[in-house]
């Protein structure tokens, strides 16, 4: 779940109900149209500008073929410019993470920059990347591993940091073993660990599988299970660039955001700055899935928009575009926009939150108009239900309840105002948490009811009619 | 794993796992600048690091609250103590959220009462509708929240479809009754159980809605604190098994008194109805048991109805028989009638009170008698027990989380006196406290350094000859403690002398504080103390020896007291149950229990306090001091008080502090008692060290009333059906 429970940074204000509605408009003028001065839409990314060139595993993924694409190249050069550098140009790339929240990179990094109190410091690397649609980090992982591994040293360079642990989802068996292999190369060939690239810095990788929760991908949830002890989020203050993994200041990132930082510091962040609208700047690797004809992972410009993705590297929709019912676009914590939002909008944070959605982790679930959309958010809400931690009472409880509800939408076994009374749940449940696995369940039903309603209420009609025959 | 010195070196902690140790840590931080907030726009001025919701009971605003609790960890997960903070889209949960500079914070805007209302109704959703048939009824917090917090209507139709959540009760033992359904999985008694009692068997399983509180494997939770878990629990899911469907609380009156069964002198809330003692819960008092209770102080209540002495008896023939209070009284005068001089004695036990100990001893002293005795003994080499500070806990208990190395000597604070030992816990976990142990290798719910169980490392650490004296020199703040069952031993003088000596050492060596007392010994039984101040000096093998004609056992219950020491000895036994003492007495004047008299007790630490009558004796049972008074005016000594207030001027008299109720009075002369007892002659015995309380079993049945108690009987039961049990 590298996925949307990072959210927790930034919560879309359209999503604050009656509040949202009052800054609506003030906000659609400051996110998109009042942006700075710069690119508008995204086009197609050439060839010789793609990060992840061994994206579909077509090349040899060991050191071997990574130092022939250039991975590993001057790595001691950039150590040596040094922590301030390495910030600097990742601001000026303007990199945002890739794990859902979107949090500017460089500022993150530059939180852990402080003089030390003689704690450690540690990088921990999030691959436990469980959100539903999502496939980007699977594929760092299996066949770019050096890259990761070359972006935890820079990475955690910048921050001082003096080992990095990797945390990689459970299921992904092959993915945790490449990587280890990876890492072992690396030793091998001197470019981790004792003395680094012979720059004379000390920096050491481990491998943590995690045992397929959900929630381990929330960043404190994660420092306790690799701590051992079960993945339940801590509470917020402390963060964890304060207290984290084992007591010590921690940064937790995404597998996608470190691996990007290697050729961000080599081509320069002003190359990757080039890319993307203002504030939503360089490439993205975009899961495609659901009824398309060509389900894909795709390296791509950010803001391009929706439609040309779908259609350029999915091979379109089933059905063709006008078969479109709508579009889950960031992962399955992110609300639905119909096919009238999919037509023109932009795929970055700043216009999915103009309409009301979420970037995440750009997993795009695409639907067509056989889809069952009702059924398909209650499998969604189920899998919610199924992976909250049952810390806090709304997450535990509200969840299985909207779960419940749902189950009766889907028959249309309800009464319309109850449709209402699901709406209220959801705020109820949304933002009262100490995660964000509650907003991430209560939003797809929030967008379901924004978009979907009549369906709802069809639904409802047709089995009172069905009944009284 | 609870302890993380590492984190609490950071400054910037202000919450978040361990509160505790940040209220005790910053303590003295607390000159720091103050930070003002507004809560309900009332400002307040608080340190930085203060809670939202301690900034708000500041200013007299009650946040509710289901998870937190003041004396455990915060875990921030009911999400009832959400408040709405100015200029922030999130409400915040108050019991984790450290207060900022200007914040306004809103505690009954309509964004904090929708979150309320909101979290209320998700805590009933799977709540059962069994009020009616559950113990917590009138005492639950989620029935008075729901009544000041929830909604005033339901939305949960999804009870004609699917109904409510329902989990398996689980057994835990013999003195919790789980229903699991009710809980509201606030963690409470998992953080207790981690935290204070140092047991790891309770915690959660499962995720999401499917998550249940338990013990992980099938197993029960025995702990000598259990109890406190019915406390904790804001719902019916625990509750106490004994008290199973007794009473209301609205039926029953309460009455504070303080509990006998160890010499701790906890404070306690007397539950009963009808001339029934119904249930004994805790009752706060941050100087001695802060807000817990040991399950033996807490559960034993029952044996106060059983095994009682409810009539006088004399022994006719061989057999006891119940007679009239006249008869037995004259009888005991016949057989005191012409007594010669010193040939009276007395016995105390462990339960007798000031007053009665006090009315003995004239009495004795009237018919020419000088020998009164406690049970348990007390060396007179040295300073014996003329000077106080060689016989009580001087530096107070509440004082004994702030040391920082602590050595035990030959005593098991775990089940002697169990809230001294979550003292010391929480002086490990969160005062970094190194803790050695000198004695049997015992679980004391903390890690220590086992010295061995020689009586001579006390000599080798004082010679700095023993690894660990480097650690005890180098303390601030060092303390002994000293068990008192080690006195009784042979060479129990040369031990005090030793430790005596080595308190000595580490007092001067310390930058000790003046008022820190590096000398305490840890007594078990609540009427030693007293005993000792009124002048009860004599062992029962003095008793023994000196073969007197009448023999007083006051409660005095010891098996070490037999017939067959005593045959030419009138037996008089004055308790209040049919024990040991009374299987051997020749007369038998029923006395009055704790709960039944008001009464004087001297804790270990030495403060004074009494008990209330809750209840009055059952049947011909009176008073034991009553008893004594009207057998001393039978046998033509009377004693001259008639009233309470009369026998406690008698008390103020010998011992002044006994009636200043509630304070310490500290003990001194230490210098002195070091001088008196470097002349103590003899040696240290090579014979281990020994507790009488190794393990669980052997701390539920110590006394007349805990012996008497089924339920104690259960526990022993549990205990052993337990360790056969490889869980």
């Amino acid at each position: 779940m590298a996925g949307a429970i990072v959210r927790n940074f930034q919560v879309p204000r359209r999503q604050l109900g009656f509040l949202g509605s009052s800054l609506s408009g003030q906000q659609q003028r400051t996110f998109a149209d009042a942006a700075p001065e710069g690119k508008k839409k995204g086009g197609p990314l050439a060839d010789q500008d793609r990060i992840f060139t061994n994206l579909y595993g077509r090349h040899d993924w060991r050191l071997k073929g990574a130092l022939k694409r250039g991975d590993w190249y001057k790595t001691k050069e950039i150590i040596e410019k040094g922590a301030d550098w390495i910030i600097n140009e990742i601001k000026i790339s303007g990199l945002r993470g890739r794990g859902g929240a979107g949090f500017p990179s460089g500022m993150k990094w530059s939180f852990m920059n402080k003089p030390s109190d003689g704690r450690p410091k540690y990088l921990v690397i999030n691959g436990d990347e469980g959100e539903p649609g999502t496939c980007k980090d699977r594929e760092i992982l299996r066949h770019d591993p050096h890259k990761l591994v070359e972006g935890c040293l820079i990475a955690g360079r910048a921050m001082g940091a003096c080992a990095a642990y990797i945390y990689i989802r459970g299921e992904f068996y092959n993915e945790a073993s490449n990587t280890q292999v990876a890492i072992a190369e690396a030793y091998q060939a001197g470019l981790i660990g004792k003395n680094a690239c012979g720059s004379g810095y000390d920096f050491d990788i481990f491998v943590q599988r995690g045992a397929g929760a959900y929630i381990c991908g929330e960043e404190t949830a994660l420092i306790e299970s690799i701590e051992g002890k079960q993945g339940k989020p801590r509470l917020k203050p402390p963060f964890p660039a304060d207290v984290g993994l084992f007591g010590c200041p921690t940064t937790v990132t995404n597998v996608e955001t470190v691996a990007v930082s290697p050729t961000i510091c080599r081509r320069g962040g002003a190359w990757f700055a080039s890319f993307g609208r203002p504030r939503n700047h360089g490439t993205k690797l975009f899961n495609i899935s659901g009824h398309v004809n060509n389900p894909c992972t795709v390296e791509e410009e950010m803001s391009i928009p929706l439609k040309e993705l779908v259609e350029r590297h999915a091979g379109g929709v089933i059905g063709g575009w006008d078969n479109l019912l709508g579009v889950i676009p960031g992962g399955s914590s992110t609300p639905v926009i119909p096919k009238s939002v999919c037509d023109t909008v932009l795929l970055d944070f700043d216009d999915l939150v103009r309409v009301q959605s979420s970037f995440g982790t750009a997993a795009l679930i695409v639907m067509n108009k056989q889809t069952d959309i009702i059924k398909a958010i209650t499998r969604l809400i189920s899998f919610y239900k199924h992976e909250s931690c049952g810390q806090c009472t709304p997450c535990r409880e509200g969840i299985s309840w909207m779960y419940k509800i749902m189950r009766r939408f889907v028959q249309g076994q309800a009464e319309t105002h109850e449709i209402d009374m699901l709406w209220e749940l959801t705020k109820q449940i949304e933002l009262h948490t100490i995660c964000a696995l509650a907003d991430g369940a209560a939003w797809p039903v929030q967008g379901l009811i924004r978009h979907f309603r009549p369906e709802i209420e069809a639904r409802i009609k047709q089995r009172k009619a069905a009944i009284s025959n | 794993m609870l302890r993380l010195p590492v984190i609490k070196l950071t400054a910037g902690l202000q919450n978040g796992r361990i509160p505790v140790a940040r209220l005790h840590t910053t303590s003295s931080k607390l000159q720091q600048e103050l930070v003002e907030v507004f809560i309900d726009d009332k400002p307040v001025q608080v340190p930085p690091g203060t809670t939202v919701l301690q900034a708000a009971a500041k200013v007299g605003v009650e946040i509710p609250r289901f998870c937190y609790h003041e004396r455990l960890a915060v875990a921030g997960n009911c999400r009832m103590c959400l408040v709405e903070i100015e200029k922030q889209i999130k409400p915040v949960a108050a019991c984790a959220m450290p207060v900022m500079k200007g914040w306004r914070v809103k505690t009954n805007s309509d964004l904090t009462r929708k979150a309320r209302e909101g979290v209320m109704e998700f805590l009933l959703v799977n709540h059962p509708l069994d009020c009616p048939i559950c113990d917590q009824g009138g005492e639950c917090d989620l029935q008075d929240q729901s009544m000041a917090f929830g909604s005033d209507r339901s939305r949960f139709v999804d009870i004609n479809y699917t109904g409510k959540r329902a989990v398996e009760d689980k057994d835990i033992g013999p003195l919790i009754k789980t229903i699991m359904t009710r809980c509201i999985h606030c963690t409470r008694c998992i953080r207790f159980a981690s935290e204070v009692a140092g047991i790891d068997d309770l915690g959660t399983t499962g995720r999401g809605n499917d998550m249940q509180v338990g013990t992980y494997v099938e197993k029960m939770f025995l702990s000598e604190l259990s109890g406190n878990i019915i406390d904790l629990c804001p719902v019916g899911a625990l509750t106490s098994k004994p008290y199973a469907f007794v009473a209301r609380p609205w039926e029953t009156r309460r009455t504070d008194s303080i509990d006998v069964l160890d010499a701790v002198g906890s404070n306690i809330v007397i539950s009963h109805r009808t001339n029934e003692v119904l249930r004994i819960l805790p009752r706060v008092n941050e100087e001695i048991n802060e807000e817990w209770l040991s399950d033996k102080a807490r559960f034993s209540c029952d044996g106060l109805k059983r095994q009682r002495l409810i009539t006088p008896m004399i022994k006719i023939n061989g057999k006891l028989e119940a007679v009239e209070w006249e008869d037995a009284l004259v009888a005991t005068a016949r057989a005191i009638q012409d007594i010669a001089p010193n040939k009276c004695a007395a016995i105390a036990g462990k339960l007798v009170d000031a007053e009665a100990l006090v009315a003995l001893k004239d009495l004795v002293n009237r018919l020419g008698g000088e020998v009164l005795a406690t049970e348990q003994s007390f060396p007179k080499d040295g300073a014996g027990i003329d000077i106080r500070s060689s016989y009580v806990l001087n530096n107070t208990i509440a004082a004994v989380e702030e040391a920082d190395v602590v050595l035990l000597i030959g005593t098991n604070p775990r089940y002697e006196a169990p809230l001294v030992n979550t003292r010391l816990r929480k002086g490990y976990i969160h005062g970094e406290q190194t803790i050695g142990v000198i004695g049997p290798n015992v679980d004391l719910t903390y890690d220590y350094e086992h010295l061995g169980q020689s009586a001579d490392i006390v000599t080798q650490l004082r010679n700095g000859t023993h690894p660990f004296s480097n650690t005890l020199k180098s303390a601030k703040k060092p303390l002994i403690i000293l068990g008192v069952d080690q006195l009784t031993r042979k060479d129990g003088a040369k031990i005090l002398s030793e430790t005596q000596l080595l308190a000595q050492a580490l007092g001067e060596n310390t930058k000790a504080p003046e008022e820190w007392k590096v000398l305490n010994i840890l007594h078990t039984r609540a009427s030693q103390v007293a005993a000792l101040d009124v002048g009860y000096s004599s062992t029962v093998e003095e008793v023994k020896e000196q073969q007197p004609k009448v023999l007083f056992l006051l409660g005095a219950d010891d098996a070490n007291i037999k017939r067959e020491d005593f045959p030419n000895t009138c037996i008089i036994y004055i308790g209040s149950h049919g024990d040991e003492g009374a299987s051997i007495a020749d007369v038998i004047l029923p006395g009055a229990a704790y709960t039944e008299k008001v009464a004087t007790y001297v804790n270990t630490e030495g403060r004074s306090q009494q008990t209330c009558a809750a209840i009055t004796p059952p049947g011909m049972a009176r008073p034991d001091w009553k008893i004594i008074r009207a057998l001393s005016e039978i046998c033509g000594v009377r004693l001259p008080y008639d009233d309470l207030a009369e026998v406690r001027s008698r008390l103020e008299e010998i011992a002044p502090h006994l009636v200043r109720y509630g304070a310490v009075e500290s003990a001194n002369y230490f210098a002195q008692a070091l001088e008196l007892s470097k002349q103590v002659p003899g040696s240290l015995s090579s014979n281990p060290l020994e507790v009488k309380q190794e393990t669980l079993d052997q701390f539920f049945m110590t006394d007349a009333i805990s012996r008497a108690s089924q339920t104690m009987a259960k526990c022993v039961q549990a205990v052993i059906k337990q360790r056969e049990s490889n869980l």
